[in-house]
Protein backbone atom coordinates (compact mmCIF):
# COMPACT_ATOMS: atom_id res chain seq x y z
CA UNK A 1 0.00 0.00 0.00
CA UNK A 2 1.42 3.41 -0.91
CA UNK A 3 2.44 5.71 1.93
CA UNK A 4 0.37 8.90 1.86
CA UNK A 5 1.85 10.38 5.02
CA UNK A 6 3.94 13.50 4.88
CA UNK A 7 5.94 15.75 7.20
CA UNK A 8 5.43 19.48 6.92
CA UNK A 9 7.66 21.69 9.06
CA UNK A 10 8.14 18.74 11.43
CA UNK A 11 4.42 18.05 11.69
CA UNK A 12 3.24 14.61 10.62
CA UNK A 13 0.13 14.48 8.40
CA UNK A 14 -1.50 11.10 7.69
CA UNK A 15 -2.12 12.26 4.13
CA UNK A 16 -1.74 15.50 2.15
CA UNK A 17 -5.46 16.30 1.97
CA UNK A 18 -6.82 19.01 4.23
CA UNK A 19 -9.85 21.29 4.05
CA UNK A 20 -9.68 25.03 3.49
CA UNK A 21 -10.66 27.61 6.07
CA UNK A 22 -14.10 29.09 5.51
CA UNK A 23 -15.36 26.08 3.58
CA UNK A 24 -15.44 23.45 6.30
CA UNK A 25 -16.86 25.27 9.32
CA UNK A 26 -15.30 23.78 12.44
CA UNK A 27 -15.42 20.27 10.98
CA UNK A 28 -18.40 19.32 13.12
CA UNK A 29 -20.81 20.23 10.30
CA UNK A 30 -19.38 17.37 8.19
CA UNK A 31 -19.63 14.56 10.73
CA UNK A 32 -22.92 13.27 9.28
CA UNK A 33 -21.29 12.96 5.88
CA UNK A 34 -17.82 11.54 6.44
CA UNK A 35 -15.17 10.31 8.88
CA UNK A 36 -13.09 13.37 9.75
CA UNK A 37 -10.26 11.03 10.75
CA UNK A 38 -9.63 10.28 7.09
CA UNK A 39 -8.31 13.82 6.55
CA UNK A 40 -4.75 15.03 6.90
CA UNK A 41 -6.09 18.11 8.65
CA UNK A 42 -8.86 20.64 8.99
CA UNK A 43 -8.27 24.38 8.66
CA UNK A 44 -11.14 25.83 10.68
CA UNK A 45 -13.05 29.03 9.99
CA UNK A 46 -11.14 32.29 10.53
CA UNK A 47 -10.89 33.52 14.11
CA UNK A 48 -10.51 37.22 14.93
CA UNK A 49 -10.01 39.08 18.20
CA UNK A 50 -13.62 40.12 18.66
CA UNK A 51 -17.01 39.05 17.34
CA UNK A 52 -17.60 40.05 13.72
CA UNK A 53 -21.00 40.11 12.05
CA UNK A 54 -19.47 39.99 8.58
CA UNK A 55 -20.83 41.79 5.54
CA UNK A 56 -24.43 42.44 4.52
CA UNK A 57 -26.44 40.12 2.29
CA UNK A 58 -25.99 39.30 -0.64
CA UNK A 59 -22.66 37.67 0.03
CA UNK A 60 -22.48 35.20 -2.82
CA UNK A 61 -22.66 35.13 -6.60
CA UNK A 62 -22.34 32.04 -8.74
CA UNK A 63 -19.95 32.64 -11.64
CA UNK A 64 -18.63 30.47 -14.49
CA UNK A 65 -16.91 27.47 -12.87
CA UNK A 66 -16.80 29.18 -9.53
CA UNK A 67 -18.33 31.58 -7.07
CA UNK A 68 -17.70 34.96 -5.49
CA UNK A 69 -18.11 35.47 -1.77
CA UNK A 70 -17.94 38.43 0.53
CA UNK A 71 -18.59 36.87 3.93
CA UNK A 72 -16.19 39.23 5.68
CA UNK A 73 -14.74 36.97 8.40
CA UNK A 74 -17.99 36.46 10.29
CA UNK A 75 -17.10 34.69 13.56
CA UNK A 76 -17.69 35.06 17.27
CA UNK A 77 -14.14 35.96 18.25
CA UNK A 78 -11.22 34.17 19.88
CA UNK A 79 -12.79 33.90 23.36
CA UNK A 80 -15.79 32.08 21.96
CA UNK A 81 -13.52 29.86 19.90
CA UNK A 82 -11.36 28.86 22.87
CA UNK A 83 -14.26 28.25 25.28
CA UNK A 84 -17.14 27.03 23.10
CA UNK A 85 -15.69 25.56 19.91
CA UNK A 86 -12.29 24.17 20.84
CA UNK A 87 -13.57 21.73 23.51
CA UNK A 88 -15.92 20.19 20.92
CA UNK A 89 -13.31 19.71 18.20
CA UNK A 90 -10.04 19.17 20.06
CA UNK A 91 -10.26 15.38 20.00
CA UNK A 92 -10.95 14.94 16.29
CA UNK A 93 -8.63 12.31 14.89
CA UNK A 94 -6.93 14.82 12.58
CA UNK A 95 -4.94 18.04 12.85
CA UNK A 96 -7.02 21.07 13.76
CA UNK A 97 -5.35 24.18 12.38
CA UNK A 98 -6.75 27.61 13.15
CA UNK A 99 -6.95 30.39 10.56
CA UNK A 100 -5.96 33.58 12.39
CA UNK A 101 -7.26 36.89 11.04
CA UNK A 102 -7.27 40.51 12.09
CA UNK A 103 -7.40 44.18 11.17
CA UNK A 104 -4.23 45.22 12.96
CA UNK A 105 -0.90 43.63 13.81
CA UNK A 106 -1.98 43.72 17.46
CA UNK A 107 -5.13 41.75 16.70
CA UNK A 108 -3.21 39.04 14.83
CA UNK A 109 -0.76 38.81 17.73
CA UNK A 110 -3.53 38.68 20.34
CA UNK A 111 -5.36 35.85 18.56
CA UNK A 112 -2.15 33.90 17.84
CA UNK A 113 -1.12 34.16 21.49
CA UNK A 114 -4.46 32.73 22.63
CA UNK A 115 -4.39 29.89 20.10
CA UNK A 116 -0.81 29.08 21.13
CA UNK A 117 -2.21 27.96 24.50
CA UNK A 118 -4.45 25.31 22.94
CA UNK A 119 -2.64 21.97 23.23
CA UNK A 120 -4.42 20.22 20.38
CA UNK A 121 -3.86 22.92 17.79
CA UNK A 122 -0.41 22.19 16.33
CA UNK A 123 -0.33 25.08 13.85
CA UNK A 124 -1.96 28.33 12.81
CA UNK A 125 -2.52 29.77 9.38
CA UNK A 126 -2.05 33.51 9.35
CA UNK A 127 -4.68 34.94 7.02
CA UNK A 128 -3.10 38.02 5.49
CA UNK A 129 -5.16 37.62 2.37
CA UNK A 130 -8.89 38.04 3.03
CA UNK A 131 -10.22 40.39 0.32
CA UNK A 132 -13.52 41.08 2.08
CA UNK A 133 -12.66 43.25 5.05
CA UNK A 134 -12.15 47.00 4.95
CA UNK A 135 -9.19 47.07 7.29
CA UNK A 136 -6.23 44.72 7.36
CA UNK A 137 -6.72 41.33 5.79
CA UNK A 138 -5.44 41.50 2.26
CA UNK A 139 -3.55 44.76 2.88
CA UNK A 140 -1.01 42.76 4.89
CA UNK A 141 -0.70 40.27 2.08
CA UNK A 142 -0.09 42.67 -0.78
CA UNK A 143 2.74 44.79 0.63
CA UNK A 144 5.89 42.73 1.30
CA UNK A 145 7.12 44.87 4.22
CA UNK A 146 3.76 44.54 5.95
CA UNK A 147 3.71 40.77 5.38
CA UNK A 148 7.14 40.49 6.98
CA UNK A 149 6.13 42.69 9.91
CA UNK A 150 2.92 40.90 10.84
CA UNK A 151 4.54 37.48 10.43
CA UNK A 152 7.52 38.51 12.57
CA UNK A 153 5.33 39.94 15.33
CA UNK A 154 3.21 36.78 15.44
CA UNK A 155 6.38 34.67 15.32
CA UNK A 156 7.48 36.24 18.62
CA UNK A 157 4.44 34.88 20.47
CA UNK A 158 3.55 31.76 18.49
CA UNK A 159 5.73 28.77 19.29
CA UNK A 160 4.31 26.07 17.03
CA UNK A 161 4.08 25.70 13.25
CA UNK A 162 3.36 29.07 11.65
CA UNK A 163 1.74 29.00 8.23
CA UNK A 164 1.05 32.18 6.25
CA UNK A 165 -1.76 32.25 3.69
CA UNK A 166 -1.02 34.48 0.72
CA UNK A 167 -3.25 36.50 -1.56
CA UNK A 168 -3.04 36.05 -5.33
CA UNK A 169 -3.96 39.71 -5.83
CA UNK A 170 -0.35 40.81 -6.28
CA UNK A 171 2.05 41.40 -9.14
CA UNK A 172 4.78 39.14 -7.80
CA UNK A 173 3.69 36.24 -5.58
CA UNK A 174 7.31 35.26 -4.97
CA UNK A 175 8.07 38.64 -3.36
CA UNK A 176 5.25 38.07 -0.88
CA UNK A 177 6.30 34.48 -0.21
CA UNK A 178 9.87 35.61 0.48
CA UNK A 179 8.57 38.39 2.71
CA UNK A 180 6.56 35.92 4.80
CA UNK A 181 9.53 33.56 5.07
CA UNK A 182 11.71 36.51 6.13
CA UNK A 183 9.20 37.17 8.90
CA UNK A 184 9.52 33.61 10.13
CA UNK A 185 6.84 31.62 8.29
CA UNK A 186 7.39 27.84 8.48
CA UNK A 187 4.92 27.10 5.70
CA UNK A 188 3.33 29.09 2.88
CA UNK A 189 -0.32 28.48 2.02
CA UNK A 190 -1.58 29.72 -1.32
CA UNK A 191 -3.83 30.93 -2.80
CA UNK A 192 -6.67 32.79 -1.12
CA UNK A 193 -9.47 34.04 -3.38
CA UNK A 194 -8.97 36.27 -6.40
CA UNK A 195 -10.67 39.66 -6.19
CA UNK A 196 -13.58 39.80 -8.62
CA UNK A 197 -17.08 41.11 -9.20
CA UNK A 198 -20.43 40.24 -10.75
CA UNK A 199 -23.16 42.51 -12.12
CA UNK A 200 -26.94 42.16 -12.46
CA UNK A 201 -27.58 43.97 -15.76
CA UNK A 202 -31.38 44.15 -15.31
CA UNK A 203 -30.98 46.14 -12.11
CA UNK A 204 -27.63 47.68 -13.16
CA UNK A 205 -26.33 46.80 -9.75
CA UNK A 206 -23.49 44.72 -8.34
CA UNK A 207 -24.68 41.33 -7.09
CA UNK A 208 -22.58 41.47 -3.92
CA UNK A 209 -23.37 43.99 -1.18
CA UNK A 210 -19.65 44.81 -1.07
CA UNK A 211 -19.48 45.21 -4.89
CA UNK A 212 -16.30 43.12 -5.08
CA UNK A 213 -15.63 39.73 -3.53
CA UNK A 214 -13.35 36.73 -3.58
CA UNK A 215 -13.46 34.30 -6.49
CA UNK A 216 -12.99 30.60 -5.77
CA UNK A 217 -13.60 27.31 -7.53
CA UNK A 218 -12.13 25.68 -10.66
CA UNK A 219 -12.05 29.08 -12.40
CA UNK A 220 -8.95 30.01 -10.35
CA UNK A 221 -7.10 26.69 -10.51
CA UNK A 222 -4.67 27.61 -13.33
CA UNK A 223 -3.68 30.81 -11.49
CA UNK A 224 -3.19 28.90 -8.24
CA UNK A 225 -1.08 26.21 -9.90
CA UNK A 226 1.14 28.79 -11.54
CA UNK A 227 1.68 30.56 -8.22
CA UNK A 228 2.46 27.32 -6.36
CA UNK A 229 5.01 26.50 -9.04
CA UNK A 230 6.65 29.93 -8.87
CA UNK A 231 6.79 29.96 -5.07
CA UNK A 232 8.12 26.39 -4.98
CA UNK A 233 11.08 27.54 -7.05
CA UNK A 234 11.58 30.72 -5.02
CA UNK A 235 11.49 29.64 -1.36
CA UNK A 236 12.63 26.60 0.60
CA UNK A 237 9.72 26.20 3.00
CA UNK A 238 6.90 23.71 2.38
CA UNK A 239 3.83 24.88 0.50
CA UNK A 240 0.20 23.99 1.02
CA UNK A 241 -1.65 24.56 -2.24
CA UNK A 242 -5.26 25.37 -2.87
CA UNK A 243 -7.51 26.94 -5.47
CA UNK A 244 -10.26 25.14 -7.32
CA UNK A 245 -9.38 21.57 -6.36
CA UNK A 246 -12.43 19.44 -7.23
CA UNK A 247 -10.93 15.94 -7.47
CA UNK A 248 -7.81 13.83 -6.98
CA UNK A 249 -6.36 14.79 -10.37
CA UNK A 250 -6.50 18.47 -9.43
CA UNK A 251 -4.85 17.69 -6.09
CA UNK A 252 -2.04 15.73 -7.77
CA UNK A 253 -1.41 18.68 -10.11
CA UNK A 254 -0.74 20.84 -7.04
CA UNK A 255 1.61 18.24 -5.55
CA UNK A 256 3.54 18.01 -8.83
CA UNK A 257 3.76 21.81 -8.99
CA UNK A 258 5.46 21.81 -5.60
CA UNK A 259 2.80 21.69 -2.87
CA UNK A 260 3.49 19.32 0.04
CA UNK A 261 -0.21 19.19 0.84
CA UNK A 262 -3.45 20.58 -0.52
CA UNK A 263 -6.58 22.19 0.83
CA UNK A 264 -9.98 21.39 -0.60
CA UNK A 265 -12.26 24.42 -0.45
CA UNK A 266 -15.28 25.34 -2.53
CA UNK A 267 -15.70 21.70 -3.64
CA UNK A 268 -16.87 20.88 -0.07
CA UNK A 269 -20.02 22.93 -0.74
CA UNK A 270 -20.94 20.79 -3.73
CA UNK A 271 -19.92 17.39 -2.40
CA UNK A 272 -19.34 17.29 1.37
CA UNK A 273 -17.58 13.92 0.97
CA UNK A 274 -15.20 15.06 -1.79
CA UNK A 275 -12.13 15.35 0.48
CA UNK A 276 -12.26 11.62 1.32
CA UNK A 277 -12.67 10.79 -2.36
CA UNK A 278 -9.55 12.86 -3.08
CA UNK A 279 -7.54 10.88 -0.50
CA UNK A 280 -8.69 7.63 -2.14
CA UNK A 281 -7.99 9.01 -5.61
CA UNK A 282 -4.42 10.00 -4.74
CA UNK A 283 -3.84 6.51 -3.35
CA UNK A 284 -5.20 4.93 -6.54
CA UNK A 285 -2.95 7.18 -8.67
CA UNK A 286 0.09 6.20 -6.59
CA UNK A 287 -0.72 2.51 -6.95
CA UNK A 288 -1.18 2.91 -10.70
CA UNK A 289 2.11 4.80 -11.08
CA UNK A 290 3.96 2.64 -8.56
CA UNK A 291 4.72 5.60 -6.33
CA UNK A 292 5.69 4.33 -2.87
CA UNK A 293 5.56 7.60 -0.93
CA UNK A 294 3.54 10.71 -1.66
CA UNK A 295 6.67 12.78 -1.01
CA UNK A 296 8.00 11.48 -4.34
CA UNK A 297 5.27 13.50 -6.09
CA UNK A 298 6.06 16.85 -4.51
CA UNK A 299 7.54 19.18 -7.11
CA UNK A 300 8.00 16.18 -9.42
CA UNK A 301 6.84 18.09 -12.48
CA UNK A 302 8.96 17.21 -15.52
CA UNK A 303 9.86 20.32 -17.49
CA UNK A 304 12.70 19.11 -19.70
CA UNK B 1 -35.72 7.82 13.32
CA UNK B 2 -32.90 10.25 13.89
CA UNK B 3 -32.06 13.70 12.57
CA UNK B 4 -29.18 12.94 10.28
CA UNK B 5 -28.10 14.63 7.08
CA UNK B 6 -27.40 12.43 4.09
CA UNK B 7 -25.73 12.86 0.74
CA UNK B 8 -27.01 10.23 -1.65
CA UNK B 9 -28.49 9.42 -5.05
CA UNK B 10 -32.27 9.23 -5.24
CA UNK B 11 -34.10 7.72 -8.18
CA UNK B 12 -36.60 9.77 -10.15
CA UNK B 13 -39.88 7.85 -10.15
CA UNK B 14 -42.06 10.59 -11.59
CA UNK B 15 -41.75 13.99 -13.26
CA UNK B 16 -45.09 15.74 -13.68
CA UNK B 17 -45.40 19.02 -15.55
CA UNK B 18 -47.97 21.28 -13.85
CA UNK B 19 -47.81 24.13 -16.36
CA UNK B 20 -45.29 25.90 -18.58
CA UNK B 21 -42.93 26.73 -15.72
CA UNK B 22 -43.66 24.38 -12.80
CA UNK B 23 -43.07 20.65 -12.38
CA UNK B 24 -42.97 18.09 -9.59
CA UNK B 25 -40.22 15.52 -9.18
CA UNK B 26 -40.92 12.43 -7.12
CA UNK B 27 -37.74 10.83 -5.80
CA UNK B 28 -37.21 7.39 -4.29
CA UNK B 29 -34.55 7.01 -1.60
CA UNK B 30 -32.31 3.92 -1.57
CA UNK B 31 -32.80 3.40 2.15
CA UNK B 32 -35.38 4.28 4.77
CA UNK B 33 -35.70 8.05 5.20
CA UNK B 34 -34.33 9.76 8.27
CA UNK B 35 -36.81 11.97 10.12
CA UNK B 36 -37.84 14.81 7.78
CA UNK B 37 -39.78 17.80 9.07
CA UNK B 38 -42.06 20.28 7.25
CA UNK B 39 -40.10 23.36 6.19
CA UNK B 40 -36.86 21.46 5.60
CA UNK B 41 -35.17 21.53 2.22
CA UNK B 42 -32.80 19.59 -0.04
CA UNK B 43 -29.72 20.64 -2.02
CA UNK B 44 -29.83 19.18 -5.52
CA UNK B 45 -26.79 18.55 -7.67
CA UNK B 46 -27.59 19.53 -11.25
CA UNK B 47 -25.61 17.52 -13.77
CA UNK B 48 -25.14 18.30 -17.46
CA UNK B 49 -25.70 22.03 -16.95
CA UNK B 50 -22.29 23.66 -17.47
CA UNK B 51 -23.33 27.04 -16.08
CA UNK B 52 -24.75 25.53 -12.88
CA UNK B 53 -21.78 25.22 -10.53
CA UNK B 54 -23.45 25.08 -7.12
CA UNK B 55 -26.30 22.91 -5.90
CA UNK B 56 -29.84 24.26 -5.97
CA UNK B 57 -31.96 24.38 -2.82
CA UNK B 58 -35.63 23.29 -2.93
CA UNK B 59 -38.24 22.96 -0.20
CA UNK B 60 -39.62 19.51 0.40
CA UNK B 61 -43.15 19.50 -1.04
CA UNK B 62 -44.27 16.24 0.57
CA UNK B 63 -42.89 13.02 2.02
CA UNK B 64 -44.34 9.53 1.72
CA UNK B 65 -42.66 7.34 4.35
CA UNK B 66 -44.49 4.20 3.11
CA UNK B 67 -43.16 4.54 -0.42
CA UNK B 68 -39.93 6.15 0.81
CA UNK B 69 -40.36 8.98 -1.68
CA UNK B 70 -40.25 12.75 -1.42
CA UNK B 71 -41.53 15.32 -3.88
CA UNK B 72 -40.07 18.64 -4.99
CA UNK B 73 -42.14 21.40 -6.59
CA UNK B 74 -39.79 23.30 -8.88
CA UNK B 75 -40.13 26.49 -10.91
CA UNK B 76 -38.06 26.76 -14.08
CA UNK B 77 -35.92 29.86 -13.55
CA UNK B 78 -32.62 29.23 -15.30
CA UNK B 79 -30.48 26.56 -16.98
CA UNK B 80 -30.24 24.43 -13.80
CA UNK B 81 -33.96 24.11 -13.21
CA UNK B 82 -34.54 23.71 -16.97
CA UNK B 83 -32.15 20.75 -16.90
CA UNK B 84 -33.99 19.24 -13.92
CA UNK B 85 -37.31 19.59 -15.76
CA UNK B 86 -36.00 17.13 -18.37
CA UNK B 87 -35.36 14.30 -15.89
CA UNK B 88 -37.14 11.02 -16.61
CA UNK B 89 -38.21 8.08 -14.48
CA UNK B 90 -35.18 5.96 -13.72
CA UNK B 91 -32.73 8.89 -13.76
CA UNK B 92 -30.81 9.60 -10.57
CA UNK B 93 -30.41 12.83 -8.69
CA UNK B 94 -27.86 13.50 -5.94
CA UNK B 95 -29.31 15.20 -2.88
CA UNK B 96 -28.01 16.53 0.41
CA UNK B 97 -30.95 16.32 2.81
CA UNK B 98 -32.84 16.96 5.00
CA UNK B 99 -31.52 20.47 5.71
CA UNK B 100 -32.58 23.40 7.86
CA UNK B 101 -35.06 23.78 10.69
CA UNK B 102 -38.82 23.34 10.43
CA UNK B 103 -42.15 25.02 11.02
CA UNK B 104 -43.22 24.62 14.64
CA UNK B 105 -46.24 22.66 15.82
CA UNK B 106 -48.73 25.37 16.83
CA UNK B 107 -50.60 25.45 20.17
CA UNK B 108 -53.84 26.35 18.39
CA UNK B 109 -56.18 24.85 15.82
CA UNK B 110 -56.89 28.23 14.20
CA UNK B 111 -54.12 28.05 11.66
CA UNK B 112 -53.72 29.82 8.32
CA UNK B 113 -51.19 28.79 5.68
CA UNK B 114 -50.33 31.42 3.08
CA UNK B 115 -48.33 30.57 -0.02
CA UNK B 116 -47.50 32.48 -3.16
CA UNK B 117 -46.07 31.18 -6.43
CA UNK B 118 -43.42 28.54 -5.87
CA UNK B 119 -43.59 29.40 -2.15
CA UNK B 120 -46.54 27.05 -1.86
CA UNK B 121 -44.04 24.16 -1.99
CA UNK B 122 -43.41 23.53 1.75
CA UNK B 123 -47.04 24.19 2.72
CA UNK B 124 -48.38 20.86 1.45
CA UNK B 125 -45.95 18.95 3.66
CA UNK B 126 -46.85 21.29 6.53
CA UNK B 127 -50.60 20.74 5.98
CA UNK B 128 -50.05 16.97 6.09
CA UNK B 129 -48.06 17.32 9.31
CA UNK B 130 -50.74 19.54 10.88
CA UNK B 131 -53.43 16.99 9.95
CA UNK B 132 -51.49 14.27 11.73
CA UNK B 133 -51.79 16.51 14.78
CA UNK B 134 -55.54 17.04 14.28
CA UNK B 135 -55.18 20.54 12.91
CA UNK B 136 -57.09 21.36 9.72
CA UNK B 137 -55.71 24.69 8.52
CA UNK B 138 -57.16 27.24 6.14
CA UNK B 139 -54.85 27.29 3.13
CA UNK B 140 -54.65 30.48 1.07
CA UNK B 141 -52.75 30.03 -2.18
CA UNK B 142 -51.79 32.84 -4.54
CA UNK B 143 -50.92 32.31 -8.19
CA UNK B 144 -50.22 34.59 -11.14
CA UNK B 145 -53.01 33.23 -13.28
CA UNK B 146 -55.48 30.34 -13.72
CA UNK B 147 -53.02 28.29 -15.76
CA UNK B 148 -50.66 28.14 -12.76
CA UNK B 149 -53.31 27.11 -10.23
CA UNK B 150 -52.53 23.50 -9.41
CA UNK B 151 -52.92 20.71 -6.87
CA UNK B 152 -55.98 22.30 -5.29
CA UNK B 153 -57.57 18.88 -4.76
CA UNK B 154 -54.42 17.65 -3.07
CA UNK B 155 -54.40 20.56 -0.63
CA UNK B 156 -58.16 20.23 -0.05
CA UNK B 157 -57.62 16.86 1.64
CA UNK B 158 -55.88 18.69 4.48
CA UNK B 159 -57.91 21.87 4.97
CA UNK B 160 -60.10 24.55 3.46
CA UNK B 161 -58.42 25.96 0.37
CA UNK B 162 -58.80 29.56 -0.84
CA UNK B 163 -57.34 30.75 -4.14
CA UNK B 164 -56.41 34.19 -5.36
CA UNK B 165 -54.83 35.05 -8.71
CA UNK B 166 -53.07 38.24 -9.76
CA UNK B 167 -55.40 38.61 -12.74
CA UNK B 168 -58.57 37.21 -11.17
CA UNK B 169 -58.87 34.35 -13.66
CA UNK B 170 -59.46 31.99 -10.75
CA UNK B 171 -60.65 32.66 -7.19
CA UNK B 172 -60.40 36.23 -5.97
CA UNK B 173 -58.36 38.87 -7.77
CA UNK B 174 -55.19 40.47 -6.43
CA UNK B 175 -52.21 39.65 -4.22
CA UNK B 176 -52.64 37.24 -1.30
CA UNK B 177 -52.93 40.11 1.18
CA UNK B 178 -55.85 41.51 -0.86
CA UNK B 179 -57.90 38.37 -0.14
CA UNK B 180 -61.22 38.96 1.66
CA UNK B 181 -60.16 36.85 4.67
CA UNK B 182 -57.77 39.67 5.58
CA UNK B 183 -60.33 42.45 5.10
CA UNK B 184 -61.98 41.97 8.50
CA UNK B 185 -61.64 43.89 11.70
CA UNK B 186 -60.78 40.73 13.61
CA UNK B 187 -59.12 37.73 12.03
CA UNK B 188 -60.08 34.28 13.23
CA UNK B 189 -56.51 32.88 13.10
CA UNK B 190 -54.04 32.52 15.95
CA UNK B 191 -51.12 31.28 13.85
CA UNK B 192 -49.97 32.03 10.31
CA UNK B 193 -47.36 30.07 8.36
CA UNK B 194 -46.19 31.80 5.20
CA UNK B 195 -43.90 31.10 2.28
CA UNK B 196 -43.47 33.02 -0.96
CA UNK B 197 -41.67 36.00 -2.45
CA UNK B 198 -40.05 38.36 0.07
CA UNK B 199 -42.47 41.22 -0.62
CA UNK B 200 -45.44 38.90 -0.08
CA UNK B 201 -44.08 37.55 3.20
CA UNK B 202 -43.37 41.06 4.44
CA UNK B 203 -46.93 42.12 3.58
CA UNK B 204 -48.37 39.07 5.41
CA UNK B 205 -46.07 39.75 8.36
CA UNK B 206 -47.41 43.29 8.54
CA UNK B 207 -50.99 42.00 8.76
CA UNK B 208 -49.97 39.40 11.37
CA UNK B 209 -48.31 42.07 13.48
CA UNK B 210 -51.30 44.39 13.16
CA UNK B 211 -53.63 41.66 14.40
CA UNK B 212 -51.13 40.27 16.92
CA UNK B 213 -51.10 36.86 15.27
CA UNK B 214 -48.06 34.66 15.72
CA UNK B 215 -46.41 34.20 12.31
CA UNK B 216 -43.61 32.06 10.89
CA UNK B 217 -42.12 32.59 7.44
CA UNK B 218 -39.85 30.40 5.34
CA UNK B 219 -37.11 32.48 3.74
CA UNK B 220 -35.47 31.93 0.40
CA UNK B 221 -31.86 32.92 -0.01
CA UNK B 222 -28.95 32.27 -2.33
CA UNK B 223 -26.71 29.70 -0.70
CA UNK B 224 -23.56 27.85 -1.64
CA UNK B 225 -23.46 24.88 0.75
CA UNK B 226 -26.86 24.59 2.45
CA UNK B 227 -25.47 23.05 5.63
CA UNK B 228 -23.97 25.96 7.49
CA UNK B 229 -20.35 26.34 6.50
CA UNK B 230 -20.15 28.95 3.72
CA UNK B 231 -21.97 31.68 5.70
CA UNK B 232 -23.39 33.16 2.47
CA UNK B 233 -27.15 32.90 3.12
CA UNK B 234 -27.37 35.06 6.22
CA UNK B 235 -30.32 37.15 7.34
CA UNK B 236 -30.20 39.76 10.11
CA UNK B 237 -32.08 38.60 13.24
CA UNK B 238 -32.28 39.52 16.91
CA UNK B 239 -29.17 37.36 17.35
CA UNK B 240 -27.11 39.03 14.61
CA UNK B 241 -26.52 37.55 11.18
CA UNK B 242 -27.96 34.04 11.20
CA UNK B 243 -27.74 31.36 8.52
CA UNK B 244 -30.96 30.78 6.61
CA UNK B 245 -29.80 27.19 5.89
CA UNK B 246 -29.29 26.17 9.54
CA UNK B 247 -31.05 28.57 11.92
CA UNK B 248 -33.71 28.86 9.19
CA UNK B 249 -35.23 28.69 6.64
CA UNK B 250 -38.21 29.13 9.02
CA UNK B 251 -38.13 32.18 11.26
CA UNK B 252 -40.71 33.72 13.54
CA UNK B 253 -41.30 37.24 12.21
CA UNK B 254 -40.55 38.65 15.67
CA UNK B 255 -36.94 37.58 15.22
CA UNK B 256 -36.43 39.24 11.81
CA UNK B 257 -35.37 42.82 11.22
CA UNK B 258 -38.36 43.54 8.99
CA UNK B 259 -40.02 46.38 10.92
Amino acid sequence: MPDLSIHIAGLHFKNPVTTASGTYGYGDEFRDFMDLGKLGGIFVKAVTGKNRDGNAYPRMAETPSGMLNSVGLQNKGVDHFCHEIYPKIKDFNTHIIVNVSGSTVEEYVEVAERINELDNVPAIELNISCPNVKLGGMAFGTVPAMATEVTAEVRKVYKKVLMVKLSPNVTSITDLAKAAVDGGADVITLINTLLGMAIDVERRRPILSTITGGLSGPAIKPVALRMVWQVHKAVHVPIIGLGGIMNATDAIEFLLAGASAVQVGTANFIDPTVSVKIVDGIEAYMTRHKVKSVSELIGALRTE
Amino acid sequence: MELKKLVEDLQVVDNTRLNHRHFILELLAPEKFPLILPGQFVQVLVEDSPSTFLRRPFSIHSVDYQKNTLRLLIQIKGPGTAQLSKLKSGDHLNLIYPLGNSFSLPFTKDVLLVGGGCGVAPLLFLAQFLNQNNIHPTILLGFRTKEEVSEIETYSAYGKVLVITDDGTEGEKGLVVDHSIFQKERLEFKKIFCCGPDAMMKAVAKIARMHRIDCEVSLENTMACGFGVCLCCITPTDKGNERVCVEGPVFNINRLKWQ
